[in-house]
């Protein structure tokens, strides 16, 4: 495991308080630049741009129907945006392509859960892996040498998100059967297989309990701490957002209204006109 | 079975990856094989060689390859018996003009013929789905029957469109008695049965199962979909067109190009739902369920006593086959292979509830 850049500070300040950010956070890793998305007339995104921060935890919030998971599809590139730009790692592209976004090291878990229901726990974190698997076709056939070989070498990776996530006890059992909490750890264990230097959640709390909301939580923050993993969250918890974000970005109706820490967002008039509704 | 895992502990990854991790399966498996290698060609008639051993085991591989691309890559396919043909007629024509190659190129040759000819036919899995893929691979189905019937070149002129073979030599053993071609056949098998159980656990495999289960998902996490559905259609095609080849040389003796008209892929698509979708085990199942209930339906009213006529007894036969293939639809969609599953698991803890 990575060493927690935390280590650094001095034992006393670690326990009390995390660190403070602007130690932390570093250049800008992704941004995206004029993005308008549109679905056959219907408009998702127009106009949005912001700037991800590396190792930052930034939330996405928003009503129904603001167009963050399109964001985040944009970003990753199952939908290709009608306008705009995406930088991400000193790299500009119009449109993302899936297995690109994975290749360069973004990850993604998903809103309504996309586990692949027909394998076990183990199989779906080590799909997580594929990409970085090499061995050919006949090598695999035969599993002669390499292919065992790559094979073990994964798996060990696998184990260790297994372990992190407290899913040992599940290993071999189908997604199917697991209780929904479960399978949320077992969606963000997959993304955290390609081992990814931006993590995409689209509501990682959704329709969780409390208690499975703090687990969900302290796996994201430890995700955060220890690998250093820049989070791009969406989520409705206003509590859990204001809690673990370092930046917030709002969109409403597809537009960005908002953009800055928990405390300038809250402040935001237009972000409280959308959330409660004004009179025009 | 009726024994469990218990105190066999993995303490390796090796060991927790091997085909059958537990040991009393290993040995039971490996008795099969003994069985069917040694004791079988002790006790059986040529008549059940040629009349169920044989297409069993044929069709068998050509169902597990049928398996590969539908149950666990999720592409449908209703043209699978077109693919048989395309081996069966490389086959045929690599015998015919090139004679001093060892049968057993012969058979990867073929099998490679029947790969191209699937994974062309397989492109228009890039951009459709379901009910949509399995028309579109219906066109191989009639495209092969019309080539094979039209293109005189592939039966090598022969007047009345059949062609017929010798029996094959390999390494100076004459394959021509039915215990020889079970023996054959049997071996080619087990090897192929082993390639797909590795190829379904390593990572080519969990492409497959991943773009079956969710295929946004699986192109998220970097799995490229090109890749996963032309493989599962390469591969796929080269099992049936190696179950091609056997079944022209070692079944049929000599065939026309309706043997491999679109019955036998409905037959292989019955196999794969009655056995079990995404299951080698279930590949087996359903083969021999659908080559012996047949011979079954036809054998039991004699047995008992029931005389039918000839005509009455097909059409019993047809109603009965049709009429469980509508009871397993409905009642365990996944097949006998989950019917094999849930049985074992209950055997696990059966006599105790808990």
């Amino acid at each position: 495991m990575a060493s927690l850049p935390v280590q650094a500070l001095p034992a006393s300040k670690r326990l009390d308080e995390p660190p403070p950010a602007h130690t932390r956070i570093g250049p800008v890793i992704l941004s995206v630049a004029n993005i308008s998305l549109d679905f056959g007339g219907v408009r998702a995104i127009s106009d949005v741009s912001f700037d991800v921060r590396e190792h930052e935890v930034l939330a996405i919030i928003g009503p129904n129907g603001a167009g963050k998971s399109s964001m985040l599809n944009v970003i990753n590139g199952v939908y290709h945006a009608q306008q705009g730009r995406i930088r991400f790692k000193d790299r500009e592209f119009a449109a993302m392509q899936p297995h690109r976004a994975a290749a360069m090291g973004i990850a993604r878990t998903f809103q309504n859960l996309a586990l692949f229901k027909g394998m076990s726990v183990l199989d779906n974190i080590m799909t997580g892996r594929n990409m970085k698997m090499r061995t050919g076709i006949l090598a695999q056939a035969l599993r002669v040498g390499p292919a065992e070989r790559e094979e073990m070498r994964h798996r060990e990776v696998v184990e260790h998100i297994i372990d992190f996530l407290e899913i040992q006890a599940y290993r071999k059992t189908p997604v199917g059967r697991l209780a929904y909490g479960l399978q949320k750890r077992v969606d963000l264990g997959r993304a955290l297989a390609l081992e990814p230097e931006v993590l995409l959640l689209d509501e990682p709390m959704a329709g969780m309990n409390v208690e499975e909301k703090q687990d969900m939580c302290r796996f994201i923050l430890d995700v955060n701490e220890q690998y250093g993993t820049t989070i791009v969250l969406i989520e409705h918890d206003m509590g859990v957002v204001m809690d673990i974000s370092d930046r917030i970005v709002v969109l409403d109706y597809g537009r960005k209204i908002g953009d800055g820490t928990p405390g300038e967002v809250r402040g935001n008039r237009a972000v409280i006109d959308a959330y409660l509704g004004a009179t025009h | 079975m009726f024994f469990r895992e218990n105190g066999q502990f993995k303490s390796t990854y090796r060991a927790d990856m091997q085909l059958l991790p537990i040991a009393q399966d290993r040995y039971f498996v490996l008795a099969l094989v003994a069985f069917a290698f040694f004791a079988v060609p002790l006790l059986v008639s040529d008549y059940l060689y040629l009349s169920i051993i044989n297409p069993f085991l044929i069709l068998t591989l050509a169902a597990i390859g049928l398996n590969l691309l539908v149950g666990y890559c999720g592409q449908i396919s209703i043209g699978h018996a077109a693919f048989m043909a395309w081996g069966a007629y490389a086959a045929y024509n690599l015998v015919q003009r090139v004679p001093m190659l060892n049968f057993l190129v012969v058979l990867v040759l073929a099998g490679l013929v029947a790969a191209l000819v699937g994974m062309f036919f397989g492109i228009p899995s890039l951009r459709i789905k379901g009910l949509y893929l399995a028309v579109a691979t219906l066109a191989a189905q009639f495209f092969t029957d019309w080539i094979f019937a039209r293109v005189k070149w592939f039966t090598n002129y022969s007047s009345s469109g059949s062609v017929s073979t010798a029996p094959v030599q390999i390494f100076g053993w004459t394959i021509g008695t039915p215990r020889d071609k079970y023996l054959f056949v049997l071996g080619v098998v087990i090897v192929f049965t082993l390639v797909a159980r590795n190829l379904v656990r390593g990572h080519l495999g969990r492409a497959w199962m991943a773009t079956r289960d969710m295929d946004v998902a699986a192109e998220v996490i970097g799995i490229r979909p090109v890749y996963a559905k032309l493989t599962a259609f390469g591969v796929s095609s080269f099992y049936c067109g190696v179950a091609g080849a056997l079944w022209g040389f070692f079944h049929l003796g000599s065939w026309e190009p309706l043997a491999f008209n679109l019955n036998l892929s409905f037959d292989l698509l019955f196999m794969i739902i009655i056995g079990g979708m995404g299951s080698i085990l279930g590949s087996y199942l359903g083969a021999a369920f659908i080559v012996a209930l047949p011979i079954a339906l036809n054998q039991i009213p004699e047995k008992l006593g029931v005389p039918l006529s000839t005509a009455m007894a097909s059409n019993v036969e047809f109603m009965i086959f049709g009429s469980l293939i509508v009871l397993f639809l409905v009642l365990e969609p996944h097949g006998l292979a989950r019917l094999w599953a849930i049985g074992k698991e209950k055997l696990r803890l059966w006599p105790f509830p808990h």
